[in-house]
């Protein structure tokens, strides 16, 4: 009966020392994934160097309340980014929407490396034809290549003069 | 000489032409996309009564001034002085949007420091704030009489400002 | 007494700096040795001088000298010593100071370690370096005195930024500078060779080891910073694309391309206008990254207390050095490709093309970084660039360059198989696959963006362990070779860290009270309690947590937040328990209402392996500079 008694007790101790699962800060995880991932990719107005999910100031508090609020309301990722440009410019956006004035930005990198690659085999090619070739024969490039060769391997052996 | 060659240092020269008027630029100013925007409606209760309301509705066919505000602002309280000499003129109404504000606090203020204002709107959860795109107090809104946000003002008004841009405006307005 | 000395140090610097840059010059320009011989003598000068003067504001923090404006803005007496040497760089016109000190560091050494270039080139190395030197010491001097007096002196300053009161503020600045200022020796040896009009393969060949020192320098220090702000800010990001940041990547990823464009010009003697033109350009490159921080153009958490002043001095320098090497460049450019031919699929092609999709990324960084001035400047509004748009437009610009990083090193000068190549590769092609297809199912979920950053690591490290099996079979490896080896490799571990990171990372907020437990990646993580702790010049909130794993009690973490005396925003010092394959990362929130806390924690895989990359890197640079062919003794008794 003792042992039983102790068996219990212990059952209820360790039950009782079993620590809590920490609940999540946030309310609802789902609306608050989508929280974060809208919000990261928005600029917190005050402390411009931050992102809104980052930012702790008072105004990106208030805003992510806001797009909290919004989410729950079922609104749209488009539709709530709509709602910050509207109030604030594109300045809110850490990604630059595709406007004219921004093709440029969007259109930049990869038009710089088509014209980086082209430009480098036009080069290649004009190159190989104005060059001057006094081109040694394949017997004469093998000996000369035997030739440094021998060289190389001297100086491996011995690098002193 | 090849032209092709020139072709770095004149995109350089490019750059530092664009670098210099950046010079002149203030990176940190968000401009307001409310310009040549309706204001947005709003309807809260008044500082003084809470149990009166304040609608920008209400202030259609006149030219006004919406200047945001609170008593725990320090540039406020910068602007402040400039906004009672501007009041007595009676160029147009000063309406104040009290910002995230305790009334307590913001009625004394304006017993201490003098009340511009024809009616002052409380926003106590800055929601209408955020409509407004406030990012900074204080903040100041020149409306015309279609209801229209001709032009804001981010941090306190200078009297550079008043004059050179802000007194013009409202005569222009005025006419229309 | 001593800020005086440092001062007149400086002023005395500037005129000697003068005489160095303008006689050498001339000299070589009229064949006058009288005036060539200053060079070295006016070097060592300079230095020594900067040297005083840096260290007379160091002892100035050291003493706690509140008469000097500059130390009672960035320090305290409350600040710990090693603190205070720390704050000398900590504001504009400290690191100033420090980016002089380490221009006239580089320049004592090229005075020292040429005995054995030809005194017309080091007369012009040197002098092109005196003309830098004294810009900025004339901008210092005129602009950002560090010496200026507080008259009266303040009883206390106003202390230090408590982010930057950390052990890694003590190296980041410098490593950093080190870098950027190191690439001006790169540019120096071009200005020389465009100005004697010798553009030959010797310039190559002195030029290169400085590179290579300039890059490893700029490889730790910005993963330095980056690891800095892992650790420091709270949050474990460790990039985030800010403008600052990109002033030193930007001439990273040109000092890298300049590298490899040194090693053909050297060996085959082909591309010497091109290399020209990247040397010029990475020095430009961190001369307009010294702007851009400065000028207060651009918003950035890094950028240093703004004065249009300031920016406009720096502009005008920025447009004299870098558009004066412009103008020289396309006179004296050779005009008609020399050396020998090469073919489409000749290593020196597939360089080339490496080059061109590293100038492309560091172009598209640069335009990302001034597109928001650009817009702003033509009036057409505010728009903000950020972390979405450079990871959307480097990332693919960069997958091609690392499929090349496999091929490249199998190529010939002159002309390659490449299909035989290629079919060698098989080997690494499979491991590539093997790891984008195992990795992520282990791992426990499969993207193909993890899929892909593993498929690229390992197609590089696959070609690296098939070379280095070729390589032991043909002789003993040069130490290039090897250098080579770990660099890329060390681009190989980078990558699989920022893709474990990037897909593979857990982070839980929770709300937490003693007793609780979160589970994140496999660990559960309790807290025990909160305690109040006293710092030296801090107030903190401690936590303790244990971390276990499967039971057994891995570690206990202690994160912090502190409330400084000197600031009023609180701090947070996160606990991070380092491993090999992954860090666990606790970071106290704020205290809720209900006498619980906010707390997040993390699970990141292989995070270290990102800067662990960086350090196999430099490791591989440190060995690649340390082939026979660049030791000076050497040299000197095979050319007696």
């Amino acid at each position: 009966m003792k042992s039983l008694i102790s068996i219990l007790l212990l059952m209820f101790t360790c039950h009782g020392l079993k620590a809590n699962e920490a609940a999540p800060l946030a309310e609802d995880p789902v609306v608050e994934q989508r929280l974060i991932g809208i919000s990261e990719e928005m600029r917190c107005l005050v402390c411009q160097n931050e992102s809104l999910a980052g930012s702790r100031s008072d105004l990106a508090n208030d805003l992510r309340a806001q797009i909290r609020t919004m989410i729950k309301a079922g609104k749209s990722d488009a539709e709530i980014r709509q709602y910050m440009v509207d109030r604030y410019g594109d300045f809110v956006l850490y990604r630059p929407p595709v406007k004219p004035t921004t093709w440029l930005l969007w259109l930049g990198p990869f038009t710089i490396l088509l014209i980086g690659i082209l430009g480098l085999f036009a080069y290649l090619r004009k190159r190989n034809t104005s060059i001057d070739s006094k081109t040694l024969s394949d017997d004469e490039n093998r000996r000369l290549d035997a030739l440094l060769n021998n060289v190389e391997a001297e100086f491996k052996k011995d690098p002193r003069p | 000489m090849k032209p092709r060659l020139l072709i770095p240092l004149i995109l350089f020269l490019l750059l530092v032409i664009f670098l210099a008027v950046g010079l002149s630029r203030d990176p940190h100013e968000v401009p307001s996309p409310l310009i040549g925007k309706p204001a947005p409606t709003f309807e809260i209760v008044q500082l003084a009564d809470p149990h009166k309301i304040f609608s920008p509705e209400s202030m259609k066919g006149q030219v006004w001034m919406l200047n945001v505000w609170a008593s725990w602002c320090v540039a406020c309280r910068e602007e402040h002085p400039l906004l009672m000499d501007f009041s007595k003129t009676k160029t147009l109404p000063i309406i104040g949007l009290d910002y995230k504000d305790q009334r307590p606090a913001a009625i004394q203020m304006l017993a201490r420091e003098g009340n511009p204002y024809t009616f002052i709107a409380f926003d106590g959860d800055g929601h209408v704030g955020i409509d407004y795109g406030v990012y900074g107090v204080p903040e100041t809104y020149i409306i015309d009489k279609a209801g229209v946000i001709r032009y804001k003002n981010i941090g306190p008004i200078t009297p550079e400002i008043l004059r050179e841009k802000i007194t013009p405006l409202i005569a222009e307005l005025n006419q229309s | 007494m001593i800020p005086e000395l440092g001062h007149y140090a400086l002023i005395l610097a500037f005129c000697i700096a003068l005489v160095q840059g303008v006689l050498p010059l001339f000299g070589a320009q009229q064949g006058r040795r009288e005036w060539l011989v200053l060079a070295r003598p006016a070097a060592q000068t300079v230095f020594c001088l900067l040297v005083f003067a840096f260290g007379s504001l160091a002892w100035s923090f050291y003493v706690n000298d509140f008469s000097v404006l500059y130390v009672a803005e960035h320090s305290n007496t409350l600040l710990p010593t090693v603190y205070r040497l720390g704050a000398v760089w900590g504001g504009h016109e400290g690191s100033l100071l420090l980016w002089l000190l380490l221009l006239s560091t580089w320049t004592f050494l090229v005075a020292q370690l040429s005995k054995s270039l030809d005194e017309f080139m080091v007369a012009r190395v040197i002098g092109v370096l005196g003309l830098v030197s004294s810009g900025l010491l004339l901008f210092v001097l005129a602009t950002s005195n560090p010496f200026e007096r507080l008259l009266p002196a303040a009883q206390e300053g106003r202390s230090l930024n408590p982010l930057l009161q950390d052990p890694g503020l003590v190296f980041h600045p410098p490593m950093l500078y080190m870098g950027y200022v190191g690439f001006s020796v790169a540019f120096a040896f071009a200005i020389a060779s465009l100005l004697s009009n010798r553009l030959d393969a010797a310039w190559a060949r002195w030029s290169r080891p400085w590179t290579t020192a300039a890059w490893i320098f700029l490889t730790l220090g910005i993963a330095l910073g980056s690891w800095w702000a892992y650790y420091e800010l709270g949050w474990g990001g460790w990039w985030f694309w800010d403008p600052v940041e990109n002033a030193s990547f930007i001439p990273w990823l040109v000092g890298t391309a300049l590298l490899h464009s040194l090693a053909v010009t050297e060996k085959r003697g082909v591309f010497k206008s091109w290399t020209v033109l990247l040397a010029i350009t990475a020095f430009s490159l961190s001369l307009l990254g010294t702007f851009l921080v400065r000028s207060g153009v651009l918003t950035s958490v890094h950028a240093f207390a703004t004065d249009p002043k300031r920016g406009i001095f720096i502009l005008i320098f920025l447009s004299l050095v870098v558009g004066s090497s412009l103008t020289l460049y396309a006179i004296r450019a050779p005009k008609r490709a020399m050396g020998a031919q090469f073919t489409l699929t000749a290593r020196e092609t597939m360089i080339l093309l490496g080059n061109v999709f590293l100038v492309t990324s560091a172009a598209s960084v640069l335009l990302g970084t001034l597109y928001p001035l650009l817009i702003d400047a033509l009036n057409l509004g505010k728009i903000s660039v950020g972390p979405p748009y450079f990871n959307a437009v480097f990332v693919p610009i960069m997958i091609p360059l690392l499929v090349l990083m496999g091929i490249g090193p199998w190529t010939s000068w002159k002309n390659t198989n490449l299909l035989s190549v290629l079919k060698r590769l098989w080997i690494a092609a499979l491991l590539a696959v093997l790891a984008a297809v195992l990795i992520p199912v282990v791992m426990g979920e499969f993207t193909w963006l993890a899929s892909l950053g593993f498929l690229l690591a390992f197609w590089i490290i696959g070609s690296g362990i098939q070379q280095v099996f070729r390589q032991f079979k043909t002789g003993k490896p040069t130490r290039s070779f090897i250098g080579m080896q770990f660099a890329h490799l060390g681009i190989a571990i980078f990558v699989i860290g920022v893709t474990m990171v990037g897909a593979y990372q857990e982070e839980r907020d929770v709300k937490m009270s003693s007793g609780d437990t979160v589970s994140v990646g496999g660990y559960q993580i309790q807290m025990q309690g909160i305690s109040a702790v006293a710092g030296p010049n801090y107030q903190a909130t401690r936590g303790t947590f244990e971390v276990s794993r499967k039971g057994k009690l891995e570690t206990i973490l202690y994160p912090e937040k502190r409330n400084y005396v000197a600031s009023t925003m609180p701090m947070t010092e996160a606990a991070i328990n380092a491993g090999l394959t992954r860090d666990i990362y606790v970071s106290l929130g704020e205290a809720l209402p209900d006498q619980s806390w906010a707390v997040r924690v993390y699970y990141k895989p292989f995070v270290d392996w990102i800067w662990g990359g960086c350090l196999l890197m430099a490791i591989g640079g440190i060995i690649a500079m340390s082939d026979k062919r660049y030791r000076t003794k050497l040299r000197a008794k095979y050319e007696a």
